[in-house]
């Protein structure tokens, strides 16, 4: 919210309109500050020019960290610390040493991967939603677009969204 | 773009809008508890309660209190843990096999199936924690934390440690999913609360969430991730579970087809229960336009199919106990089917290879009541394989002066209760103040499955 204060609030009744209307609003140089549906619509990042997100990345790298760890601490406890017999097998058996490895790969990567997501995207017991329409979470989709960032008045940004296929707009200021 | 399969059924029936949707399941969570529930609820505290009573009895005079002996060491506690954790197997496969192979139909009974996943895994921990006699101890035992604070660690060698780390590392895994997927919807219950209690509570569990276009990619990447990454996990755990056995020199359980043979087992029990629930739930929330008959038939099919890969399982292993020629191993398995425990071993056989076949005929994997029947029985049948699978390949042993017989004791018995009634108090206290479907992914696919929407445009 470190952008704007006011922002003009187009409502959507369904999907294909919203998406429809993005292609026209940023087809006329005006810049959407953000959309609100109360579902992953299909394609919406791609018409709102979003890149690919990159948590997979870190999931990845967390995962691999999981391995690693895993690894080192048996070896460790096993081979070097207090290396033991058992079932005949040598002190570092890499093969038993697999399972536990490979849980603790997928344990990490998902916590890593879900802390991520949820930092990168400010989202924690008692976060404010910013909500720029309450039906948002319920049936309509809702596109915010940030006056200080954008030449067009109140009244042009409206028609716009009017023409676009919006069913209301309103104006929305945050203090 | 929108390209409808004629022949697909719809997913959601009854012409549903989006606000139908948060409406149909919001105002379970919204309504004050009703008689019904509420007697439910006495009902599960009451097993819980007198199930406890075992478990504090087992616990202050130790194991000593169960059917166990010299010969057989293992007995109800691991067959009751064996089976729980194969029932909380569905939960995962559901969201996130089925998630991999776009199959979206499961956007219907996935969180209640995920939900069920993690209770039952829970009742399933409670078993081999109180097996292990001082369970105040255990993490010496499979935590890796120096032994006595010397430094003896735990033995990586040994697939009960394995177990250790599987199962915790899904639970802590498919909670996270489940949670995930809990977020939006607790967003919706939020912003429709009306009190201030509820909003406060469905607020902090919602973490702020506003439904930006940039979180739900984001969310898109992580549950996608989260499927792949639960796919091989929800394979590996009742792999590892099997090998508790397998890697054994007890004949019955010395066999390399235990992984496979035991997650088909898990699947198939696991949407047995799901099933059970799912009807009893739809019944009483009135969901019959998300849970149609169709994904009834799609889950008996996946539990046709599994339950005749543990049907070739069973004749598999006869076999091969036949074709070894070894005469521990086919001791073992004449002893299963003509022994003392034969009752065990063709309720199993019936309750698991028969019953599942009735559901090649579509009227039968089309009835509530036979599916409801059916899915009962299959869990009966699951429980009775883990039986015999333990007990009778324990009970005779290699000198025939050691051979023993194994009865339960009301503690056994108790401790099962117990779990029972932990696992319904926390599905019925999930059903009441949790939205019981996935209300955003269904309204995802309620344009692509409901005519009406579709026709609006």
């Amino acid at each position: 919210m470190e952008s704007g204060k006011n922002f003009v609030v187009g409502i959507f009744d369904d999907e294909s309109i919203l998406l429809s209307a993005i292609k026209k609003i940023r087809g006329n140089d005006v810049k959407i500050h953000e959309c609100y549906t109360p579902y992953p619509v299909h394609g919406l990042d791609d018409e709102l020019g979003y890149k690919r997100s990159r948590i997979s990345i870190a999931a990845f790298v967390f995962g691999l960290t999981g391995t690693s760890l895993a690894f080192l601490m048996m070896i460790y406890m096993m081979g070097i610390d207090w290396p033991m017999i058992i079932g005949g097998k040598d002190h570092i058996a890499i093969p038993s040493f697999i399972p536990v490895a490979f849980e603790v790969t997928v344990l990490l990567a998902a916590l890593g991967m879900v802390a991520t997501f949820f930092v990168i995207s400010n989202l924690k017991p008692y976060g404010k939603p910013v909500t720029f329409d309450i039906r948002s979470t319920d049936d309509k989709h809702v596109m915010a677009i940030d006056l200080a960032k954008n030449s067009k008045n109140t009244k042009e940004l409206s028609t716009l969204l009017m023409e676009s296929g919006a069913s209301e707009v309103n104006e929305k200021s945050f203090n | 773009m929108d390209v409808t399969s004629p022949v697909r059924e719809v997913l959601v029936t009854g012409n549903k809008t989006y606000h139908d949707v948060s409406h149909d399941i919001c105002r379970h969570v919204e309504a004050k508890p009703n008689p019904r529930w509420m007697g439910a609820m006495v009902l599960s505290l009451g097993a819980l309660f007198v199930g406890g009573y075992a478990l504090a009895i087992t616990l202050w005079d130790g194991i000593g209190m169960w059917g166990l002996n010299k010969t057989v060491g293992w007995a109800w506690d691991i067959t009751n843990f064996v089976w729980w954790v194969g029932i909380g197997h569905a939960g995962t496969l559901i969201s996130a096999v089925l998630l991999l192979f776009r199959q979206k139909w499961r956007t219907s009974i996935n969180r209640a199936a995920e939900a069920m996943t993690i209770f039952a895994v829970i009742c399933a921990l409670l078993f081999p924690l109180i097996h292990t006699g001082r369970p105040w101890l255990s993490f010496y035992w499979f935590v890796p934390i120096p032994n006595t604070w010397g430094s003896l660690w735990v033995n990586f060698h040994s697939p009960l440690l394995w177990d250790f780390f599987a199962i915790s590392t899904y639970f802590t895994v498919s909670l996270v999913f489940w949670y995930i997927g809990l977020i939006p919807d607790f967003a919706t219950i939020r912003d429709r609360a009306t009190n201030k209690i509820s909003k406060a509570i469905y607020g902090a569990l919602s973490f702020g969430w506003d439904g930006a276009a940039k979180t739900w990619q984001r969310y898109e990447t992580v549950s996608l991730v989260l499927a792949g990454l639960a796919t091989p996990l929800v394979l590996s755990v009742h792999t590892i579970v099997s090998m508790d056995f397998a890697t054994s020199v007890i004949p019955g359980w010395h066999t390399t087809i235990f992984p496979p043979y035991f997650v088909a087992g898990a699947i198939f029990s696991g949407f047995a229960m799901v099933l059970t629930l799912m009807l009893v739930t739809r019944k009483v929330y009135k969901l019959e336009d998300y849970i149609t008959i169709n994904h009834i038939e799609l889950m008996n099919i996946i539990i046709m199919i599994t339950g005749s890969i543990v049907g070739v399982a069973y004749i598999t292993e006869l076999f091969m106990a036949w074709y070894s020629g070894v005469q521990y191993e086919q001791y073992a398995f004449l002893n299963r089917a003509t022994g003392p425990y034969w009752w065990a071993y063709w309720a199993m056989m019936t309750c698991n290879v028969i019953s599942p076949q009735l559901f090649w005929f579509k009227k039968i994997r089309t009835s509530l009541w036979a599916t409801f029947i059916l899915s009962i029985i299959v869990n009966i049948g699951m429980w009775f394989e883990r039986f015999v699978i333990i007990v009778t390949s324990l009970h005779r042993d290699y000198l025939p002066s050691s051979w023993a017989m194994f009865s339960p004791t009301i503690y056994d018995m108790g401790i099962y209760l117990f779990s029972f009634g932990l696992f319904f108090t926390l599905f019925f206290s999930f059903a009441k103040f949790f939205p019981v479907i996935n209300m955003a992914e269904v309204k995802a696919v309620l344009k692509s499955s409901s005519g009406e929407i579709s026709n609006k445009k």
